[in-house]
């Protein structure tokens, strides 16, 4: 086994590439998942969903599903009792000045309208989930379809279709941020570039649908949930508060949980909130395994934003300031408030200089599915509008792509830089350190810019290569608040025991955070054993997204490491009769350094838990602490991708060339995890900018429905990556880490646009990309003139 | 139409198994829910993600796309065959372990199932045939590049620098 | 996504399956390799009450070569795996290889049969186009008889063939290579295992002077069936093959093809690519009969 060759990074394990705890376990196929969880009484839920975008419920009758052999229950709105009322906002929106927000939350089934395609209206409890999906067809429903609100732009118009009532137009929310005087930006500027950007994210798609099971255990009154989940404590808090019950009644166990991207935080899901509903009214056990067919409607999406943007330059390249206005595809309802647009808003900035910036999005409710984050959550939209405004400025400014950014960028010296607009985190965007120029330099030299431009890519031209290259920055704010906490707590085997509420969806947590309790105690990692999803272990926190985990929880394990190193110090000193820095902790014991006397860690833990004696004022029995981390604001990190690119002048597929990544995410507790993560980032990246499209029809039909039809990418599809960073540490934590899970996704569809113009000669025809998806067929369109 | 059920005698992971099942009962359905081979993960049930990937005589096949009555009379091989008794991983499982090839890891059991039948019958591919015989398994996590490095790994064959 | 009950029947001979064919009739369906029958009942697309299972019988024609004609026979138990990797049929006619390689991946090629794929119909599908250039015939079967039916015959359209409701696909029979002859496959699909957004089979023979004596332009992705461009076969037979005449060929291919478009691939451009694949594909073929390439 590789355990043996366990190495650390110099002394600590902080920076070491650990292979992963938990792998074992994944592995062999031993890893608990939702689905796999059994009980004698389980029962299976199925949904009935809305086959209209838009329509009156007339009448429906279930009487021929409760009729069904092996069916246990069918329920409708009108069976929810209390429960049927809007769910409450998850995240309120940010405080922007002069806001216009329009609160709208679905309710657990729709009652007299439906609002997309997939929303649910009826769920059957059976006795397999075979029969519950056969007593769906026995459900006879009565339709009124009403005019769709599906197109972006044709519903944000005011005589569009209206998605709820009480509202003007379709207006979910307006917000207006702005900084320095654009207006006399422009008017002094030497070069205005004015164009409009249509930019869809697509679906997350983990590869384990989303899951939850619940068993109601009416002896005690208490329940426990099984959730696929990227927040299982926000989703314990969100259920007591709906159902009625105490926290302390509800469990909730986010067991292995099959990929997330942002779609598995609590969302007041319909079935999130019915399957422990019924499993309490029918005091039993019921689960639900979204079918990867209702995964394309019944998870939230990104979707997509409309862009009329313009960026205002001097002589020099210099960005004077830029202006976007933008609309959002909110879909149905807003339980998610404003993160996706705050976030597309505070991206604009890059890494950039910008001294004048004005913006105003309006969210748009539409018939579609609701819209909530996936993995960069926004950011993709903003940063491919100011690089692509960079790359046509560059261009009709006769500068150096490369060049304009590189005189644009923040310098080392700027930091901390206060942007004075408010980001999602609700605080002022700041940026608290970075080195942009020299990541930006060794993007383009690892990618060897220099060289294809001047001299690789005119002699392939000359052979008739259609061969591009694109490099562009991002910036990236994660580790938000609010807080995470970690237990730490030596075990009397020795072995170390660390909870978080935190929840993990394959991000080396177990791991990770080992690491981080290890250099503390002196130990393994393979010592520590990691919880980071069971409420009754640690009912504190918020979850996993927002690239936090290491940052946030990550500070948080640190500090109760810390905390307990320095009661087993406290504790050896007195057996040893010597100060605390007299002892040292090694190999799982505490040994005096002087008469090299060693207590085992594990016995430390026995004798601070004694049976006779008393614990003293002011002291905590145990190896053991709980701590809290919580940032005052985000901290950012930065990247640059570059790319060469090939496309067949016939066909228009690509072939990938090279790709160069260089990052800085700060201080990296785990360099092989690292790299996964960036991998896995640009893989999804990828797929938005060239394979993945969400293609809804007028009537908010999906025609992109089956993993077939909504194209993830293969190994076939992704190239071999050549990874690069630097490290400048976070000033707003202890370790000097920064987020880095969001980060390979966020600007690979700027570098995609600007790569294929460039390989295609588009602007020689007068034609830039400004939209993504992309795809073999539309850019043939573009190439052949066909806007 | 009654249904009715129909006898299934297989053999799984080298143990014989006999049950009475629905005929519309899928293998994927069967392995986790009938025999509690939970270790084989459903992704998509039309076939295209290759979580549920498992081997029927040998060869890997969607245990989505099979009638759990289908695999009457023959040899079924999931992902809990792999590793031995006394838990030693296959050396591919290793080789996931060590080149980081896994992240949420619900991919990763028919991902296992698919490459270790290939390195069976082609036991030094390059990296093109390694990615070419990875296609048909869905990730959304690594990204690929950690995947074919362990399975070139194990089959003792360099990462190539760039596409042909 | 659970399919719908079934009664399942699991003949031992043909007869026995043909028997039960007769009897269930459209509410019965041949079970062969199902992948892509079985998404489609996942999807509750396609609920047949009775579903025949060909893996059990015993007596289906064999894979081998009709001694009388020279014919390749490949019976309804022929796996897209036996096309890919069955040296026999590589040697006997190397399109099949070569277009079988693009069938989805190998877990589906593992199961997936020839027969049930042609019987599926899905003019998007690879094999169709390649049984209509290989000038391929069907042998259907019923317990009245058998008869058999020309490849062009056979599509009618999306998922319909000229199967009979009380008939099965039992056999494939393609036609020996004559001399001086020579094949292609090539297709553009959004990812490699996807359907093609267009696709084209190609089999030229030429006559001993060099001009084309015989040429067959199968598509894919190309309209509600597979098409036959025989316009676009008819600029060729009896010219020498040079650019001008294959580029001639290719216009009159993307025009005589009636793609139906889709969410990947507009109709415009699909008609472009038949054309940039036929000018590719053609010479491929013509290099390939002069034995200047494998």
């Amino acid at each position: 086994m590789s355990d043996e060759t366990l190495s650390r990074s110099g002394d600590s394990w902080l920076g070491a590439s650990v292979t992963r705890n938990e792998d074992p376990q994944l592995l062999t196929g031993r890893a608990l998942f939702v689905g796999d969880i059994k009980a004698a009484d389980m029962r299976h839920a199925a949904f009935l969903r809305s086959p209209h975008a838009h329509a009156l419920i007339e009448r429906i009758d279930t009487s021929r599903a409760t009729a069904r052999p092996g069916v246990v229950a069918v329920y409708t709105a009108e069976d929810l009792g209390d429960l049927m009322r809007p769910m409450p906002m998850v995240v309120p929106p940010a405080p922007v000045e002069g806001l216009v927000f329009n609160q709208r939350t679905h309710t657990p089934l729709a009652g007299e309208k439906v609002r997309y395609v997939g929303e649910p209206v009826a769920m059957v409890v059976a006795e397999s989930r075979y029969i519950a999906e056969d007593a769906l067809a026995d459900i006879e429903v009565e339709w009124a379809p009403l005019p769709v609100a599906g197109d972006l732009e044709f519903s944000a118009a005011p005589d569009a279709p209206q998605v709820h009532d009480g509202l003007a137009g379709n207006v979910a929310a307006i917000a207006r941020q702005s900084k320095g005087d654009y207006a006399a930006a422009r008017a002094s500027a030497h070069t205005v570039v004015r164009r409009r950007f249509l930019y869809e994210h697509g679906m997350a798609q983990p590869m384990e649908t989303r899951a939850i099971a619940a068993r109601f255990d009416r002896r005690t009154d208490q329940m426990t949930v099984w959730a696929s989940t990227q927040a299982p404590t926000s989703l314990r808090g969100g259920l007591a508060a709906v159902l009625g019950m105490g926290e302390s009644d509800l469990r909730v166990i986010a067991p292995f949980v099959g990929g997330g991207f942002g779609v598995k935080v609590l969302m007041y899901y319909p079935e999130e909130v019915l399957i422990p509903w019924a499993a309490r009214r029918l005091a039993g056990a019921v689960k639900w395994i979204e079918d990867r067919g209702e995964h394309f409607l019944a998870t939230t999406q990104e979707r997509g934003q409309i862009h009329d943007a313009e960026i205002a330059l001097d002589a020099d390249g210099r960005i004077l300031g830029v202006k976007d206005d933008f609309l959002h595809d909110n879909g149905a309802y807003n339980p998610y408030g404003l993160t996706v647009p705050i976030n597309s808003q505070c991206s604009l900035f890059g890494p950039y200089d910008v001294p004048a910036f004005d913006s105003t999005f309006t969210a748009v409710y539409t018939n579609m599915p609701i819209a909530s984050p996936f993995r960069g959550a926004g950011r993709q939209h903003g940063v491919f509008v100011i690089e692509r405004l960079i790359d046509i400025a560059a261009r009709e400014t006769g500068i150096d792509r490369v060049e304009m950014r590189r005189r644009n960028l923040l310098q080392p010296g700027d930091f901390p830089v206060n942007h004075k607009v408010i980001f999602q985190d609700f605080t002022e965007l700041t940026y608290d350190s970075g080195d942009y120029p020299a990541v930006l330099a060794r993007a383009a030299e690892k990618i060897g810019y220099r060289r294809f431009i001047e001299d690789e890519q005119p002699a392939l031209r000359a052979a008739g290569r259609c061969v591009g290259i694109g490099i562009v920055n991002y910036v990236e704010g994660t580790g938000i608040g609010p807080y995470e906490g970690a237990r730490v707590q030596v075990l009397a085997n020795g072995r170390v025991s660390l909870a978080t509420g935190a929840g993990t969806q394959g991000q080396g947590h177990f791991t990770s955070f080992a690491q981080l309790v290890a250099d503390q105690l002196g130990i393994s990692p393979r010592e520590v054993d990691v919880t980071t999803g069971d409420t009754d272990r640690f009912q504190w926190g918020a979850g996993t997204f927002a690239s936090r985990g290491a940052v946030v929880a990550g500070n948080a394990v640190h500090a109760a490491a810390v905390a307990v190193r320095g009661k087993a110090l406290a504790l050896a000193a007195a057996e040893f009769d010597c100060e605390p820095a007299d002892v040292l902790l090694e190999d799982g014991v505490a040994r005096h350094r002087g008469s090299n006397r060693l207590i085992p860690l594990g016995e430390l833990a026995q004798r601070a838990n004694p049976m006779r004696g008393a614990v003293r004022p002011g002291a905590e029995p145990g190896l053991e602490s709980t701590q809290y981390f919580g940032p005052e604001m985000g901290t950012t990190a930065s990247g640059a991708h570059a790319m060469i690119v090939e496309v067949d002048p016939e066909t228009l597929m690509i072939t990938i060339r090279d790709y160069v990544v260089v990052h800085d995410c700060g201080t990296a507790i785990n360099p092989l995890i690292v790299a996964g993560q960036i991998h896995g980032g640009v893989a999804q990246g990828i797929g938005n900018a060239f394979f993945e499209k969400i293609v809804f029809d007028s009537h908010g039909q999906l025609l992109s429905g089956s993993l077939a039809d909504y194209l993830l990418p293969t190994s076939l599809d992704i190239p071999r990556m050549t990874l690069d960073h630097t490290v400048t540490p976070s000033t707003l934590n202890e370790l000097g880490i920064k987020g880095v899970g969001e980060a390979g996704a966020i600007p690979v569809a700027p570098l995609f646009a600007q790569a294929l113009e460039d390989a295609l000669q588009l602007p020689a025809r007068g034609v830039d990309i400004l939209e993504i998806p992309l795809s073999p067929n539309r850019l043939w369109e573009l190439a052949t003139g066909q806007a | 139409m009654s249904a009715g059920t129909v006898k299934v005698v297989t053999r799984v992971n080298g143990i014989e198994y006999e049950r009475e099942v629905e005929p519309r009962l899928l293998l994927s359905d069967f392995l986790r829910g009938h025999l509690d081979l939970t270790g084989t993960r459903v992704g998509c049930e039309h076939g295209v993600c290759g979580a549920c990937t498992v081997q029927v005589d040998g060869l890997p096949v969607r245990s989505c796309l099979m009638f759990a009555v289908q695999v009457n009379a023959r040899d079924v091989s999931t992902v809990e065959s792999l590793a031995a008794p006394d838990g030693t991983l296959h050396p591919l499982q290793q080789a996931f372990r060590d080149r980081h090839a896994l992240q949420c890891g619900y991919c990763t059991a028919g991902i296992l199932m698919t490459m270790s039948a290939f390195l069976a019958d082609n036991p030094t591919p390059d990296e093109a045939a390694v990615r070419e015989a990875l296609s048909g398994n869905l990730c959304r996590c690594t990204g690929y590049q950690h995947i074919v490095d362990a399975v070139l790994d194990v089959a003792g064959s360099p990462q190539r620098e760039r596409p042909e | 996504m659970k399919p719908a009950s079934f009664r399942y029947v699991a003949p031992p001979t043909l007869e026995d399956a043909l028997i039960a064919k007769a009897e269930y009739g459209d509410d019965a369906m041949f079970l062969a390799g199902g992948q892509s029958l079985v998404p489609a009942m996942n999807f509750r697309l396609s609920e047949p009450a009775v579903l025949i299972d060909i893996n059990t019988i015993t007596d289906l024609p064999p894979i081998h070569t009709d001694a009388t004609t020279g014919e390749l026979r490949l019976g309804a138990r022929t796996r897209h795996r036996d096309l890919q990797y069955m040296p026999d049929i590589g040697a006997a006619c190397p399109l099949l290889r070569e277009a079988i390689v693009h069938v989805a991946h190998p877990q589906i090629r593992n199961r997936g049969t020839l027969c049930g794929n042609l019987s599926h119909a899905d003019p998007a599908s690879e094999m169709p186009a390649v049984m209509l250039a290989l000038d391929a015939r069907m042998r259907l079967a019923s317990i009245s008889g058998e008869r058999w039916v020309a490849a062009r015959d056979f599509f009618e359209g999306i998922y319909t063939t000229a199967c009979r409701e009380d008939e099965m696909l039992v056999e494939v029979a393609i036609p020996a290579a004559a001399p001086r002859s020579a094949t292609c496959f090539l297709e553009v699909a959004r990812r490699p295992g996807d359907f093609a957004m267009m696709g084209v089979a190609v089999a030229i023979t030429l006559d001993t002077a060099g001009r084309c004596e015989d040429a067959r332009l199968a598509y894919c992705g190309a309209g509600d069936t597979p098409v036959l461009a025989t316009g676009a076969a008819d600029i060729l037979t009896g010219s020498v093959l040079t650019e001008d005449a294959i580029a001639a060929a290719a216009a009159q291919a993307s025009r005589e093809i009636a793609p139906l478009g889709s969410i990947h691939a507009g109709a415009d451009y699909q008609r472009h690519l038949a054309g940039v694949l036929t000018r590719r594909a053609v010479p491929i073929a013509f290099r390939r009969v002069a034995g200047e390439i494998e």
